[in-house]
Order: C-alpha cells, then sequence, then structure tokens
C-alpha cells in the first residue's frame, strides 16, 4: 500500500475494497458508495469533531520545551480533566518513535500551554502517560484550546495539517482527539443519494482517542476507554433496522467499538445515552449489532486492524491485504477505503433469526 | 421556488414576552443558539431576548474588551471573540461555540460589514471595501454554517429543530445608490440562503432570511448619520420580532423525512 501523503478527504479517485460475507472481494469506486448498499441498511457514523489536540509550551520546573497530545477524557462534557502523552522538544516532522523523552513528571507539576495552564495531577502507570488539569474558566479552556491547539500531525504527511483537514462534513462535538478518518469518506451528496435509496443515517458521538503513542508499552494499552453517546433518533433507527432485517453498517471502528459496547452492557440492545466503552474487539469478540464496517485501510497489529478481525478471518484479511496492495490502494487516514461484511460463519443471534434455523 | 426572505415588518409586534417558565409553548426554552455580531446593535438585542426566553446562548464578537462587556453585564452567555470574515477563526468560533452549549439549533448570522464608510458610489468604491463586506456578509456565514451543519443536522435528526437565520436587509432586493458593496453583497446572501434552504430541507435544517427593517443601531448610524433615530425601530423590538418569526418556524418544522417512511 501507498501512504496517502495529502490531507484530500474525498479524492475523486478514491476506492472502497468490499468484502461481501463470503469473503468475495470487489473493487470500486468510493464515491459511489450509496448505490452499494441496499434499502433498509441503517448507516451509522461518528459525528465528533477533532479537537486540536497537541498543544506544544512548556515544563514549568525544567523550562524544558514539552508537546502535550490530549489523549483522552472521561466523559464527553469534561472540560478540565484529560489524559495525555507527553513528549519532549521536537515537532511532527520527526517520527513519534524517535521524538526526544520529556523531562520527569511528577504529580503536582505546572505546565504553560499558550494562554492554557494545567496542573499534573498523577501518572497513569507510565513516566509520560499523564492524567492533568486546566486551571481557569471553562470559557478561558475551550478558548486556550480552540486558539493555541494545533492539530495531531502525522509524519507521512509533508505539509501541516489545518483543523479543517481534520474534521469531517459530519462533524459535531469537538470531543475526539484523533479524526473519526473513516467518516472522510461522507459527504452529503452521499447522504442524499442514501436517503433517497431509503437508506437510513444516523450518528453517535464517540471521543476517539489517540491511535499511536510512538511508545510500544502505551500502545499495547490502545485504545484507551472512550465516552461515547447514542441519539434517541440513532437507538430507535438501530432498532427499527434490526426488526425489520435490515443491515446496521459502522462508518469507522469507533462506531463497531461503541455499538458493540452498548450491546454487551445491555443484553444486546443499543439504549440512547452516554457510556464509557472500555473493551478491545479482536478475533474472538462476537459482533452482535454491527453487520459491516467501512473503514480506513489498517496495518497488521494496530488495533484498528484487530478490530477487522472480528469481522473476518484472518485468511480473508490477507487475501484483503494482497488485493489493497495489489491494487495499489492508500493507507493511513486521508486514504481508500475498504468495507468488511461479517463474515456469515459469524451469526448473531438477537434480532436475526437464522435462515437454516 | 419557496422565497424563505421574511420581513420582520410584516409580523405584528408583540407585547413584552412573560418569562420563559410561564410560557411552555415557548420553543425556545434549552433551546441551543449562536449569535453573530452579538455586542451591538440587533445581535446584543438578540442576545438579551432569547436569554430572557431561556434559551443558552452563545454569542461572537471581534473586539475582546465588547465580549468582556457584554459577558459582565450578561453572565449566563458565553462570549467568543472572533471574526468571522477570517477563514481562520471559523473553526476556533465553532469549536468554542459546540463545545460550550453542547451542540446547536439555531445559528443567527448577524454580523455585517457596510463596506466603505462614508457609503459611495460603486464606481468610488476600493476593490478591498467591497471584498471585506464580501468576506463579513456572504463567506462569513457561509464558512460559519458549513462548519456547523453537521451539529445542525444532528439537532434536526434528533427533533430539536434546525434553523439558520441569516440577517439580511432591503438593499438585498433593491438597488439604493451608495448601498452597492453592502446591498450586493446581502443580495449574494439572500440568494445563497434561498438554495441552502431548498437543499437542506430533507436534513431538517431551515434557512432563513431575514429583513429586520431599519433599525437605531450604530450601523445605521455609520450608514445615515443625519436620519430621524424617531422613524427607527428599537433593535430591542426587532429582535423581539426576529425570535417570533424564529419560533413560528420551529413550532411548525417538518419531521425529517424517515428512511423508512
Amino acid at each position: 500500500m501507498i501512504a496517502a501523503n495529502q490531507p484530500v478527504q474525498r479524492p475523486s479517485n478514491a476506492k472502497v475494497l468490499m468484502v461481501d460475507g463470503r469473503g468475495n472481494i470487489k473493487h470500486h469506486v468510493r464515491s459511489d458508495l450509496a448505490n452499494l448498499l441496499r434499502r433498509g441498511d441503517v448507516v451509522v457514523a461518528n459525528d465528533a469533531a477533532t479537537l486540536p489536540a497537541s498543544l506544544s509550551g512548556q515544563h514549568c520546573r525544567t523550562g524544558c520545551s514539552i508537546e502535550v497530545r490530549l489523549a483522552g477524557r472521561p466523559s464527553l462534557a469534561e472540560v478540565r480533566q484529560y489524559s495525555a502523552v507527553v513528549f519532549g522538544e521536537g515537532d511532527f516532522r520527526t517520527r513519534t518513535e524517535s521524538r526526544a523523552e520529556p523531562p520527569t513528571l511528577n504529580p503536582g507539576d505546572q505546565l504553560e500551554l499558550g494562554r492554557l495552564r494545567a496542573t499534573v495531577v498523577r501518572l497513569l502507570n507510565h513516566p509520560r502517560f499523564i492524567l492533568m488539569r486546566f486551571e481557569g474558566s471553562s470559557r478561558e479552556i475551550w478558548e486556550g484550546l480552540a486558539r493555541h491547539g494545533r492539530p495531531i500531525q502525522y509524519s507521512h504527511i509533508p505539509t501541516p495539517l489545518a483543523v479543517w483537514d481534520t474534521w469531517t462534513t459530519i462533524a459535531g462535538p469537538p470531543v475526539a482527539f484523533e479524526p473519526p478518518s473513516a467518516g472522510f469518506a461522507l459527504d452529503w451528496n452521499m447522504l442524499a443519494s442514501m436517503r433517497a435509496r431509503k437508506i437510513g443515517f444516523g450518528t453517535i458521538t464517540h471521543a476517539a482517542g489517540l491511535s499511536s503513542t510512538g511508545d510500544p508499552q502505551l500502545d499495547a494499552l490502545l485504545p484507551f476507554a472512550e465516552p461515547y453517546r447514542i441519539p434517541r433518533s440513532t437507538a430507535s433507527m438501530i432498532e427499527h433496522a434490526q426488526a425489520s432485517h435490515g443491515r446496521i453498517i459502522a462508518v469507522g471502528t469507533t462506531v463497531v467499538r461503541a455499538l458493540e459496547h452498548s450491546a454487551e452492557i445491555s443484553n444486546g440492545f443499543v439504549p440512547p445515552g452516554e457510556q464509557l466503552a472500555t473493551q478491545r474487539l479482536g478475533a474472538s469478540s462476537r459482533l452482535r449489532i454491527v453487520d459491516a464496517v467501512l473503514s480506513g485501510t489498517h496495518e497488521r497489529g494496530s488495533s484498528h486492524y484487530e478490530l477487522l478481525r472480528a469481522f473476518v478471518n484472518d485468511e480473508t484479511l490477507g487475501r484483503i491485504d494482497q488485493e489493497l496492495n495489489a491494487y495499489h490502494y492508500r493507507t493511513h487516514e486521508f486514504g481508500d477505503s475498504v468495507f468488511l461484511e461479517k463474515a456469515d460463519n459469524q451469526m448473531r443471534s438477537a434480532g436475526h433469526p437464522s435462515v437454516a434455523a | 421556488m419557496k422565497i424563505n426572505h421574511e420581513s420582520t415588518d410584516s409580523i405584528p409586534s408583540s407585547p413584552m414576552q412573560p418569562p420563559a417558565d410561564s410560557h411552555p409553548g415557548n420553543p425556545f426554552v434549552d433551546l441551543r443558539v449562536a449569535i453573530t455580531g452579538g455586542t451591538s446593535g440587533l445581535g446584543l438585542a438578540l442576545v438579551g431576548e432569547l436569554l430572557n426566553r431561556g434559551a443558552r446562548v452563545a454569542f461572537v464578537a471581534r473586539r475582546r474588551e465588547g465580549v468582556e462587556q457584554v459577558g459582565h453585564r450578561l453572565p449566563d452567555a458565553h462570549g467568543i471573540v472572533g471574526d468571522v470574515s477570517r477563514k481562520e477563526d471559523i473553526h476556533p468560533i465553532t469549536m468554542q461555540i459546540v463545545g460550550a452549549l453542547g451542540g446547536l439549533d439555531v445559528l443567527i448570522n448577524n454580523a455585517s460589514d457596510l463596506g466603505p464608510i462614508p457609503l459611495k458610489l460603486l464606481g468610488d468604491t476600493e476593490c478591498e471595501d467591497f471584498g471585506r463586506a464580501v468576506a463579513t456578509n456572504v463567506f462569513g456565514p457561509f464558512r460559519l454554517t458549513k462548519a456547523l451543519l453537521g451539529s445542525l443536522a444532528a439537532s434536526a435528526r434528533e427533533g430539536r429543530g434546525a434553523v439558520v437565520v441569516n440577517v439580511s436587509s432591503d438593499a438585498a432586493l433593491n438597488a439604493y445608490p451608495r448601498w452597492g458593496a453592502y446591498g450586493a453583497s446581502k443580495a449574494a446572501l439572500l440568494h445563497l440562503s434561498r438554495i441552502w434552504d431548498e437543499e437542506l430541507s430533507q436534513e431538517g435544517v431551515r434557512i432563513l432570511s431575514i429583513d429586520p427593517g431599519d433599525m437605531d443601531t450604530p450601523m445605521h448610524a455609520a450608514a445615515v448619520p443625519d436620519a430621524d433615530t424617531s422613524t427607527l425601530k428599537p433593535p430591542e423590538v426587532a429582535a423581539r420580532e426576529l425570535a417570533d418569526a424564529v419560533a413560528a418556524v420551529l413550532s411548525r418544522r417538518p419531521i425529517v423525512q424517515e428512511a423508512f417512511a
């Protein structure tokens, strides 16, 4: 695969590799996606807008330059307290893995990040993974984040990302730390095409966290706990689709995580409301809600890739990798997409009686 | 074609609004509203009016001093410093609006630029003055609405209603000499409102163009310094009328088309 190195969300030649429940692979133009779905399907996307979560400044006790990357929040409404990964001097042009270490961080240390002031509350089982707390009013914190924060940058994209590069067309609440990038495929025209074809569309808000920290120990903990909210309208759309055998199609791995977490704690239902997703999905996970996922192309070993193993077996994933390479698919956030139907042998129970039953 | 250019002159003025809690039919209770140009004239009057009706209000203005003064007087309103004519300000403004309010139901694009002051014949108008009027009166509302469209559409899907008001002027329709930069930019905004309203009706988002009429505001004084202010509408009256017009639209809002209908 080729790294997508331009921040263009919907290049006209974007592709989608589609895998049906029997493992058959086809290649399509991604802008044609609405025509590849079925009447009665429900598409669910993550409408979180991306916070400019990279904050540069200094560690007051030592005077050292640091970059703080906000990584997680305990709830969607939380403004003051975040988990964060701290880097030493340098910027995005250096690969995350090669970045300088920050100074030793201790509880109580003050951080000066532009106009924002914050305190290290405690370390989170790692010398540069912290719980931090901003000072000031919520108005001052929002203004500080909006004005001083920069989008988390990627070393494979040579020009700095602007904040609008990181927002999907449907972006709403600014609660994600990295873009829910599968949603880059959507635009208002595609939503209108879906509506014309009687395909439902709903959103959830899921605070997507950091995708990589550059530290193998920390990366092993990914994904961190992520709060999500399911609106009443989306919950009822899912319930309706389940009752009428429509498919639930998740746009992005964050949506899979949220809907499956919701079903796990609510006996197979997806009620409206806010929860904290803590689980990891992988080969052994049983999918109760989601029938197919539209995702970016992910590298083997990443938590996103692991999640795809819940949909298809390793043999199919291997063939997908071969096809992605053979057809020069572009990878990373601004790359092409895959659309994976859950393998037929991964039958679900709730609401979907098996044909053979 | 549906025309959404409503002049509030045609809407009868209502007496002072009763407080929100004695008005169960008041659609503004807990509604999340953002107003640009919120520190003077109609914008400031709208901040007060909508707070009185029980809305949660964020307002935007260019000067920090003005935002802080209004914030001091109306501590329930969330003040945001930003210039809608600057592309770089749009996402920071959007982030603060949605972050503070937790979503958005109503956006009022009220901030406006007159063009050259004193007003000039088009032949004497500098391109830069015209450009500034277009940046504030056309690109500003376009960019801000576009950045907030995800939030507005989500609000519509949740049945809360979603309305954008673009504040217009009779100069958008009539060819008044010396009002070229302002009138042409407001005409563009009016047409943008009409087209976008057509496009977004299926999403349940309404885009209205409302002409509040001639008001006794600093902008009017800059445009017509020798006007007899006794003939002008107080901005508080225009704000009440505009809020009534939005309430009327909210109360008859169409249900978002059901995919399975």
